[in-house]
């Protein structure tokens, strides 16, 4: 199976604090990986790396390498721009653009990524982008209302086809569901288990019954490490390390 | 015990009255500069005032038409090229500012919104009046631009201030260019806000007389070329204030009135965006 992402030795820093300790990890195409481990292990942190989300923060760093289709991401080469346009994110409070329209919230990210679009050809993507995220059939007579008018799980699965309406390759989802109720978190799960035909997804969850449903491996994390990552099944039922197995019997964390 | 609570209650009651006549106090002189105007200015309020130029003393009907428009051009003008540089200016502050640089642009824009207004006229006139050795609207609104632009730009600031950083994560993490992501994402949020301290600082200035008084130093006639001193409405009040005639002391009130009506109409309208956005 090819590898979409290859992280070698990768340590992160907030100023002198160490957050990411060397970590190792390799993500297939088409897989969902979830990152899991208790409050402040760095797994936010983590999958921020991914898209370079990090830029934005004052006094972060990192060493090591992460290379995306073979190409060190935090090289010169490579223009964080066109990086998050090939791996979207989704984040953990549902964040639409607040005085846009269903509409504009799912096309404004083909509108300012340059290329002229007709009404036409803006409208295709928009509906192929909310039925991929099963939210066509609840918003196609509400377009023009208020993106944040819509409820809670709405909102979250309209983050969501506004960052598949770019195309990426890869969906970063940083614990998509711990603000919404289970009826929402069920219609997430189940929108993953979809995407992963077309997309790549990793998803940051401390939810351990979540990452069972929904992932082909999981990544465990505490306290910057990576402790281990191995299949779904195996690490919830045979894990390797004894912490792993003492964070899943809920003996911490 | 018993006393206790009393004293407790009579000191909470007693505290809630003076906070409420504090209030009171603070807004009782709008409605009594409002009122006064309307019983001394209401009988010279006409259309003739509005639609003619002043006459001299003795002839009846004269206006102030010159001012209104006078005043509109020097605003218009003002806000051409204040409102792109003082949102920018709001822009750089809030979004790319970091550093002692950033507080040292912030420090001096409070400043400048500090500066007596009359300071502003003397600098209108040194920069602009005297190299061109004539009164001009462009002297004018050269003075009101170093008033409306620190207002505006540090309102802007605060606007883009409050939309919450997720918005500008989400925008970049959708490979939106920063300054797009600033522009038709951040600003567009902000955009209720930022309008209603543009339309408070378009009252303020057009409410201004000082920085007037040695930039445009006000005129009887039409004027609409840019480079020639030019009226406006306050400084009208100002010198039909100043006569020593009767008739003119009331067109000062009605004018005053016109001016006051009309500010008063742009922060209502200010008010109604800010409403909208919640």
């Amino acid at each position: 199976m090819n590898n979409v992402f290859e992280i070698r030795d990768l340590s992160g820093w907030f100023g002198d604090n160490q957050v990411l300790k060397n970590i190792h990890m390799d993500i297939a195409q088409y897989t969902v990986t979830s990152v899991m481990g208790p409050s402040g292990c760095g797994k936010s942190t983590f999958i921020r790396c991914l898209n370079r989300m990090h830029d934005m923060t004052p006094g972060f760093r990192t060493t090591g390498e992460i290379l995306f289709d073979g190409v060190n991401i935090n090289s010169e080469a490579i223009d964080p721009v066109t990086l998050r346009r090939k791996v979207g994110m989704v984040f953990q409070q549902p964040n639409p653009f607040p005085r846009m329209s269903v509409f504009e919230n799912v096309a404004v990210g083909l509108r300012l990524n340059g290329k002229n679009w007709s009404r036409n050809g803006l409208a295709e993507v928009v509906e192929k982008s909310l039925g991929m995220a099963a939210l066509w059939e609840e918003v196609k007579d509400k377009l023009d209302s208020p993106g944040v008018s819509l409820s809670g799980g709405q909102q979250q699965r309209l983050c969501i086809a506004r960052a598949l309406a770019v195309e990426p390759e890869v969906l970063l989802m940083d614990e998509p569901c711990s603000a919404l109720d289970p009826v929402s978190t069920a219609k997430i799960e189940e929108l993953i288990e979809v995407l992963r035909e077309k997309y790549t997804i990793v998803v940051v969850t401390h939810n351990m019954q979540q990452a069972a449903r929904i992932s082909n491996n999981v990544a465990f994390f505490l306290l910057g490490e990576l402790i281990e990552m191995d299949k779904s099944g195996k690490i919830f039922t045979n894990p390797s390390d004894k912490r792993t197995e003492e964070y899943i019997t809920g003996r911490f964390g | 015990m018993n006393t206790l609570s009393f004293r407790r209650k009579a000191i909470d009651t007693g505290m809630r009255w003076a906070f409420c006549l504090c209030a009171f106090l603070v807004i009782l002189p709008l409605f009594m500069i409002f009122f006064d105007l309307v019983s001394k200015g209401a009988k010279e309020l006409q259309w003739s005032l509005l639609t003619n130029l002043p006459r001299p003393v003795g002839e009846e009907g004269g206006g102030i038409a010159n001012g209104i428009l006078g005043s509109f051009v020097i605003t218009l003008l003002t806000m051409i090229w204040s409102v792109p540089i003082a949102v920018m200016c709001g822009i750089y502050l809030a979004e790319y500012g970091k550093g002692r640089l950033a507080s040292a642009v912030r420090f001096t824009v409070d400043s400048l919104a500090g500066v007596p207004s009359i300071i502003m006229g003397i600098f209108g006139y040194t920069l602009v009046v005297l190299p061109m050795k004539r009164f001009s609207a462009w002297a004018g609104a050269a003075a009101l631009t170093m008033i409306f632009v620190p207002i505006v730009a540090r309102t802007t600031e605060d606007m883009l201030r409050t939309v919450s950083q997720p918005v500008r994560e989400a925008a970049l993490a959708l490979g939106i260019e920063r300054w797009k992501t600033t522009l038709y994402i951040v600003l567009r949020t902000a955009q209720a806000g930022i309008l209603t301290g543009i339309l408070l600082a378009m009252a303020r200035i057009l409410g201004e007389t000082a920085p007037l008084l040695f930039t445009i130093l006000g005129n009887q006639f039409w004027q609409t070329r840019l480079d020639q001193p030019t009226a406006a409405m306050p400084l009208q009040v100002f010198s039909y204030a100043i006569s020593p005639y009767k008739e003119w002391h009331d067109k000062a009130w009605a004018a005053a009135l016109v001016l006051i009506t009309l500010v008063l109409f742009i922060n209502i309208g200010a008010r109604r965006l800010t409403r909208e956005k919640r």
